[in-house]
């Protein structure tokens, strides 16, 4: 069921594209379509916490010890809430790609 | 064997839906389907039936809930007519390609505008290429046989499509006819349970129904529904094989009437085939070779069947009871001469709009069509073959 992808031959897909299984969407990289990448500057990071609850998606991991650490990109977008709302200039914002 | 009644075609599909007993109805009032939901909103306050009944605000919410309910695992029915169906469209493509088995009963009706409510086949033809299947209906009979199979075949595993039987608006809907009715008992063994293998109501394996399905998926997914068209063939002879088991009706993908010698022919849907057998049989006392080839099974379409049927002929004529506005034909015509011509089956082919808005089609008008094509049979050629049947023009 997971391992349907872009060489699935169409016998082997569910009909009508369901998915027989809960849980699913974050199989569903939406990071791919990103263009300005978060770049996370540890050592200017004080871990104020401000920064992963304005993030829209899941993109900013947080450890049990209420620390985050670097940048999921499968899911972040490039939308740079958590840049702008950083106090330290511990975020910056860099085109994808360069 | 059988109950003998006199019903009108919404009665004889109320009776059918009674009988079926689904799980949801959803249906909003349009004339002239509205009596069908009418009479099963009876069955449901009389506690005939066990159906939740869902009186939405628009025809656009009936196929929604419908899509809920049978996405849920249940059996979901409506019946519609023309501007109501338009209203659905968005909801019948999400339909058919959510591979819901919905029934929905369709009374034939032109699509407004300027403002009509009377029979054509525009709202049917509005949505051909919409991947439901379509069956058709001559008469009250008919479009209570085919609702009784509708289960079977759209439900079948290798299918999984929804599911339209198409009957004329006011010709057939209310009119009243005599009716052969199956008991009750024998209708709930023939339609049998559905019990799906998949549905969003199993708390034993959260599903996912209809996500975003981009570039990478969307068309394999048609095509499975392509496959599943053709598939659809099949297991619509075998119900029909099985329904005249038990009531000895047959129904084949299309009926031929008096077609085996005949030389000239015509090929047409729902009531108008009654009036062609009526002339049919009086041009066979005058010694003309006249026949018909009624179609029930509009989708998936027998394009390969028709073009064999029709080979022998010297001319056929194609009734389409809605026009295309392209310049080339009507719908039916454009399905029956490609199949001949994909067949490589060459017989002089002409189209007749005709019935346009309820426009009456008499026999007389049948007579037409035949005198037409004799004489196309004498001369081999048809020309003009975008014609008109009842229209008032200038000079004629």
């Amino acid at each position: 069921m997971t391992n349907i992808d872009n060489n699935t031959p169409m016998e082997k897909m569910t009909i009508g594209g369901d998915i027989y299984e809960s849980g699913n969407a974050k199989e569903f990289k939406t990071g791919d379509w990103r263009s300005l990448c978060p770049v996370w500057i540890e050592e200017k990071c004080t871990q104020c916490g401000l920064c992963f609850p304005v993030c829209p998606d899941d993109a900013i991991p947080v450890g049990d010890d209420q620390k985050r650490t670097n940048f999921n990109y499968d899911y972040c977008k490039g939308c740079g809430v958590c840049a702008q709302v950083c106090p330290f200039k511990a975020i910056e914002m860099k085109e994808e790609g360069k | 064997m059988g109950i003998r009644e006199r019903l009108s075609g919404n009665e004889a599909v109320a009776v059918a839906m009674r009988q079926i007993n689904p799980d949801v109805v959803a249906a909003f009032p349009i004339t002239p389907s509205t009596e069908i939901p009418q009479y099963f909103s009876t069955f449901v306050a009389n506690g005939q039936v066990d159906t939740e009944f869902v009186a939405v605000e628009s025809e656009h919410s009936a196929m929604s809930a419908c899509i809920g309910a049978e996405a849920a695992g249940s059996r979901a029915m409506t019946a519609t007519s023309a501007n109501g169906l338009s209203l659905m469209w968005e909801m019948i493509y999400i339909a058919s390609s959510l591979r819901l088995p919905i029934i929905l009963n369709l009374v034939n009706r032109a699509v407004s505008g300027p403002l009509n409510i009377h029979n054509d086949h525009s709202d049917a033809m509005g949505v051909r290429d919409a991947g439901w299947i379509m069956l058709f209906s001559e008469n009250n009979q008919e479009a209570y046989d085919n609702t009784l199979m509708a289960h079977r075949i759209a439900e079948h595993p290798k299918v999984k499509l929804p599911l339209m039987v198409c009957q004329d608006g006011f010709i057939t809907s209310h009119s009243i006819e005599n009716i052969e009715l199956l008991e009750d008992d024998k209708v709930k063994e023939f339609v049998g349970e559905y019990h799906p293998e998949h549905y969003l109501l199993n708390k034993k394996e959260p599903i996912a129904i209809g996500p975003l399905d981009l570039q990478a998926y969307l068309f394999e997914h048609k095509a499975q529904q392509a496959e599943a068209m053709n598939n659809a063939k099949e297991v619509i002879a075998e119900v029909a094989a099985d329904f005249e088991k038990l009531t000895g009706r047959k129904y084949s993908f299309f009926e031929e009437y008096k077609l085996d010698d005949a030389e000239i022919a015509i090929v047409c849907m729902n009531s108008t085939a009654g009036t062609t057998k009526a002339v049919v049989d009086k041009l066979r006392e005058q010694g003309v070779k006249a026949g018909l080839l009624k179609i029930r099974m509009f989708r998936p379409f027998p394009a390969e069947e028709v073009a064999k049927s029709l080979e022998h002929l010297k001319a056929v004529a194609v009734l389409d009871k809605s026009d295309s506005l392209n310049g080339m034909g009507g719908a039916l015509f454009e399905d029956v001469t490609s199949g001949m011509y994909v067949s490589g089956k060459s017989v002089p082919t002409i189209n007749y709009v005709y019935g346009i808005g309820g426009r009456d089609t008499k026999e007389t008008d049948i007579e037409k069509v035949y005198t037409d094509l004799a004489e196309i049979a004498k001369s081999g050629k048809a020309e003009n073959p975008y014609r008109y049947l009842g229209l008032r023009r200038e000079g004629e």
